[in-house]
């Protein structure tokens, strides 16, 4: 085959955005310990108004999902989409702008955040221009990943690109609507929808961006990465397919279960219980398939620790899409919102799913990005896969018991039908658990600093390497 | 709650999307002897 530049693939910016997974991760996890700690004790405020609990907060979920997650998104979709359709990305320099323009929406971001300016909106507090900037890179993105599908020299396009294609899709749609906002100066801004309303297509988008950005989006890693890396194809490929169309057509109407007993009309609350308890049966459609791509060959379990933190995330993945609609139950609901089992839910979800399933991809992609056979240090990778399953543990169990305990100290009625306890009461009872959840969210970011010494030790070893396109395929 | 006038129809409309792209993905073939194509992605490098 000629090196002429049709010939490899562009993994530049493949290499760029794992990189900065990484990295974006352990900032991300650093400002989420700091946020839990100043739960447990509040005087780390040190009364300095960019360091307070209520604009760290944003700046640890921006740089978590968008940063972190956003990148590991980027990378894998790239990779995934030039490996199976056997074709160099589709305007190669568009992708580029991708990186740089979503680095500085990240940088926007870690400078706005902290100083006070945001439009109030939960995982979309950015201001309007910097969101304009996240619509021109995601139209570029999706550019990009959907010109690349188009110039394909494979006839089928593998379930993974349809789940990336997805949550293309739909987080454009999602960004621009629930953006939409009257500026009033160059950091100010009023949403273009009024009370109710716009809590309503907040949450539109909020739950969206969890079932697109951080489900969709993901799964495409999954059916990519798990068959890779076992060495094995998916359990069911027509179950792919399925647990595709059945999850698209059913996320978008979830989102009414984040304003159970509110002052949303009580027929859209009912609806969105439904549709989230629905969603149970794709989610576990998916879970399954994904596990059982190692059946016959569980063993490989036993020494392959990226492999390990690939199935471990499926679990994870299964235990929070099960919590999720038992919580979207009215009845539960009652008891759990506005505690801080919905904190826990979130991060089973969070640093179980998409936490793990990313750092499987990049641990499998780094090697070959870097033309090594394999991670520098495997025992590092084995001591970070424990770390980190510790941690989650630590954490959610930290949650849960608080958040139980919270809800039933808030509902307790005496005899003459006062309140049996004072808010604070329930915040002195949670103390031990913020102290627990702190250690393992530290856990957590720990295992992640022995990550980023690894990539890039395994980066520094290795250069890189361009790899051929194979010839077209016979069929 | 006006808003679901606008929610609704986006709705409707993103569902016959998406039953337009199943429509497509069927009628391409891209569904025909699937199994294959699970196996494929593992002989690519």
């Amino acid at each position: 085959m000629n090196s002429s530049q049709q010939s490899v693939y562009s993994d530049t910016v493949v290499r760029q955005f794992s990189i900065m997974a990484v990295v974006w991760g352990v900032v991300g996890m650093l400002v989420g310990v700091i946020i839990a700690s100043q739960l447990a004790w509040p005087e780390l405020n040190f009364g300095i108004p960019w360091l307070s609990y209520g604009r760290l907060r944003p700046l640890h979920t921006n740089a978590v999902i968008f940063a972190f997650g956003g990148s590991a998104l980027f990378a894998t979709s790239y990779y995934v989409v030039q490996r199976t359709c056997h074709t160099t990305l589709f305007l190669p320099k568009l992708a580029a702008f991708t990186f740089w323009g979503w680095q500085l929406v990240i940088v926007a971001a870690a400078i706005s955040l902290p100083l006070g300016f945001t439009q109030g909106k939960e995982y979309a507090e950015l201001e309007w221009p910097i969101d304009l900037l996240i619509a021109v890179v995601w139209v570029s993105y999706a550019i990009v990943f959907f010109g690349t599908v188009g110039t394909r020299k494979v006839k089928h396009i593998y379930v993974a690109n349809w789940f990336y294609g997805a949550f293309i899709i739909a987080v454009a749609l999602l960004h621009i609507v629930n953006s939409a906002a009257i500026p009033a100066g160059w950091m100010k801004s009023y949403s273009a929808y009024a009370g109710a309303q716009d809590a309503m297509i907040q949450w539109w988008y909020g739950h969206n961006a969890v079932g697109f950005f951080l489900t969709a989006g993901f799964l495409g890693m999954m059916y990519y990465f798990i068959p890779k890396q076992a060495g094995r194809p998916v359990y069911s490929y027509r179950l792919s397919i399925v647990h595709f169309w059945a999850l698209i057509f059913t996320y978008m109407w979830a989102g009414p279960h984040h304003l159970h007993y509110t002052a949303l009309p009580d027929w859209t609350q009912s609806l969105g219980m439904v549709f989230s308890l629905v969603l149970l049966a794709p989610s576990w459609g998916g879970m399954i398939n994904g596990i059982m791509t190692l059946s016959g060959a569980w063993h490989k379990l036993r020494d392959d620790p990226i492999l390990r933190f690939l199935i471990v995330s499926l679990s994870f993945y299964g235990m929070s899409t099960f919590e999720g609609p038992m919580m979207a139950i009215k009845t539960v609901n009652a008891l759990s919102h506005y505690t801080d089992w919905t904190v826990g839910h979130v991060h089973s979800g969070a640093l179980g799913w998409v936490g793990l399933v990313s750092m499987g991809s990049i641990y499998y992609l780094i090697p070959k990005l870097f033309g090594q056979k394999e991670m520098f240090s495997k025992k590092a990778i084995e001591v970070h896969f424990w770390m980190a399953t510790i941690g989650i543990v630590l954490y959610i169990a930290a949650m849960w018991i608080a958040g139980v305990m919270q809800g039933l100290m808030w509902r307790a009625i005496n005899a003459d039908g006062t309140l049996t306890y004072t808010f604070v009461e329930s915040v002195k009872a949670t103390y031990p658990f913020y102290v627990i959840r702190m250690l393992g969210g530290l856990l957590y970011l720990a295992g992640m600093l022995i990550m980023l010494w690894n990539v890039l030790k395994t980066a520094l070893n290795g250069n890189t390497v361009s790899v051929a396109i194979p010839a077209p395929a016979h069929d | 709650m006006d808003i679901l006038y606008l929610l609704i129809p986006l709705s409707v409309i993103l569902v016959l999307c998406i039953l337009g792209g199943l429509w497509w993905a069927i009628h391409q073939g891209q569904f025909e002897g699937v199994e294959q194509e699970g196996e494929r992605i593992l002989r690519d490098d």
